[in-house]
């Protein structure tokens, strides 16, 4: 009753459909450069593992991952934890202000990145947090705090109320309750947010880029690096790209099970 | 659900606050200071009051000319992207397995474009387009279709939508999803009592309960390809001529390529603002959503 006629065959060509870049992408990354240029094959007829070797042992392109999960970590810890409490308020209790605050973090959210460039530029240059994990890690806070947000209000508001009385009524002072209880009640939805919260600041490049120059400059950003005068290291530039792919597909296998509900933002 | 008014809740939000505030607030500030002023250079500012507003909003001017055409570009191509996203996310949602590990396998395979670094979509797009390396560009001429996404416009936007529906389809597919498994078997059981026809099940079922994480789904691709940068960056750097650049690539342009900061921060507001606008109203919309049910499940 679910199902529509034809669903496996739409599905097949869906997920046909989304395989075949990424496919071409994995090809490419086990060519070489010469293959790539001269013929069309779906497959490396000289499989070579040189792009790979380069990235791995030249430390301005293994040394751009580090940048980058640095403020991807970062960022996750700083919005999860700001934003559980704030998410716990917003669940339970109604406040001065408490709709608009809300609409507000929204807002934000959906920002554009684009206006936010110089101006941030400006502001982490001043505070001198400039080329630091942390100038990008706070930025990305612009959008992952109100996410994170929004969705673990979600999962808070699925706990009854009836646990946080009791919990109370048992003499549970409030940061116990909170970090005893209701912590571990919703571990599933700081998986989720935390996965989101990864998910936005790892894809993000427009801030990650204009905040960092040298010490701090994120994978995304060397990848520009392939371009020479010579053309294009399409081999290196694919391998690169397979990399960066791996982070992402490792964490989406770990929240698998949860990552339908977090799509809906806790809201189902 | 009844909340109890508690002003001390601040309290707890009051950290959220101030980071979102640090970040979205002062540099909003500089933003509105820079847009009432002209510079020429070294750091001398002198007021310039609603010039760049005028200017920005006339479209006889070069910089009017440049913004109202970037807007109906990209509005244009939010358009046809939802269009062609949300439909094809809800039939995808519908194809899903009921149970097993096909449905884990399908859930990964369909995240993944979603993991991927934005600049690293544009450069798998740019490659397999590439008429000469890519397979999709290769293809496409060998078929005899005159296929080339540098030089030609059509071809441009073509290959920009096509990327986009890869990038995001996932995303509503996988809102829907998470709709559609919420409803009870017994919803089923009693239209296959009534005898109810596929498209009964659909429209008077699935859609209505859809209906919540359709409007995110809307909302959130609506605002997404609204600020779209840094993919047609990549592939096609806003060209051929003027024709993929969006408002967020003319705006970067301006600000960090001509360093024009007046018309940039006007530029800025005025796009925050249209930004602002279609959120309240989605916002408006989901909230009353949310309240119409509210006494359904009082009653229930």
């Amino acid at each position: 009753m679910h199902s529509i006629p034809g669903r496996r065959i739409i599905l097949s060509l869906f997920l046909i459909f989304l395989l075949l870049p990424i496919y071409w992408l994995v090809n490419m990354s086990f060519k070489t450069n010469t293959e790539i240029v001269t013929t069309m094959t779906l497959w490396p007829h000289e499989p070579t593992l040189a792009n790979y070797i380069h990235i791995f042992t030249d430390e301005s392109w293994y040394s751009g991952y580090i940048n980058s999960l640095k403020y991807v970590v970062i960022n996750t810890v700083l919005s999860i934890s700001f934003a559980l409490p704030a998410a716990y308020a917003f669940s339970r209790y109604r406040f001065l202000g408490d709709k608009h605050l809300f609409f507000w973090l929204l807002s934000n959210r959906m920002a554009p990145p684009a206006v936010f460039a110089l101006p941030f530029f400006n502001l982490y240059s001043a505070l001198n947090l400039f080329d630091t994990p942390w100038a990008v890690a706070l930025a990305h806070c612009l959008f992952n705090v109100p996410l994170a947000v929004w969705i673990l209000e979600g999962f808070v508001s699925s706990v009854p109320r009836e646990i946080d009385e009791t919990a109370f009524l048992d003499g549970y002072s409030f940061p116990r309750f909170f970090v005893k209880i209701l912590v571990p009640l919703i571990a599933s939805g700081i998986g989720v947010a935390a996965f989101f919260c990864f998910m936005f600041s790892w894809v993000e490049l427009l801030l990650a880029r204009t905040l960092t120059s040298v010490n701090a400059k994120p994978i995304a950003a060397t990848m520009t690096r392939t371009v020479s005068a010579a053309g294009v290291d399409w081999g290196l530039l694919a391998a690169a790209g397979v990399l960066t792919i791996i982070p992402g597909a490792l964490v989406i296998w770990f929240v698998r099970n949860y990552i339908a509900r977090g799509f809906a933002l806790g809201r189902v | 659900m009844d909340k109890t008014v508690n002003h001390k809740a601040w309290f707890l939000v009051l950290p959220v606050f101030l980071i979102v505030a640090f970040s979205a607030v002062l540099p909003l500030m500089t933003v509105v200071n820079y847009s009432i002023q002209d510079t020429f250079g070294n750091n001398q500012f002198f007021w310039n009051g609603v010039g760049w507003f005028k200017e920005l909003l006339d479209p006889t001017t070069d910089l009017g000319e440049r913004f109202f055409a970037s807007l109906w570009r990209n509005l244009f191509f939010s358009a046809i992207i939802l269009a062609i996203e949300v439909p094809l996310g809800i039939v995808v949602a519908l194809s899903m397995p009921r149970e097993g590990w096909r449905v884990a396998a399908c859930l990964v395979i369909m995240a993944l474009p979603l993991l991927i670094p934005w600049n690293v979509v544009g450069t798998i797009w740019q490659i397999f387009g590439r008429p000469d390396i890519g397979l999709m560009g290769y293809t496409l001429n060998s078929i005899g279709l005159d296929y080339n996404y540098v030089s030609n416009e059509f071809d441009a936007w073509a290959t920009i939508i096509v990327m986009d529906v890869w990038h995001w389809t996932s995303l509503v597919a996988l809102l829907c999803y998470a709709g559609l498994k919420s409803i009870p078997d017994a919803y089923y059981q009693a239209a296959q009592i009534d005898g109810a026809s596929r498209w009964a099940v659909f429209t008077a079922i699935q859609l209505p309960k859809m209906n919540r994480v359709l409007l995110i789904a809307v909302l959130l691709r609506f605002m997404d390809s609204f600020m779209i940068y840094t993919e047609p960056f990549v592939v096609t750097g806003g060209g051929p001529g003027n024709s993929t650049t969006f408002i967020s690539i003319e705006l970067v342009k301006i600000a960090l390529g001509q360093f024009d900061l007046g018309k940039a921060a006007a530029l800025s507001l005025v796009y925050n603002l249209i930004i602002l606008i279609v959120c309240w109203v989605f916002y408006t919309v989901m909230t009353n959503a949310g309240a119409e049910r509210a006494p359904e499940k009082g009653v229930a």
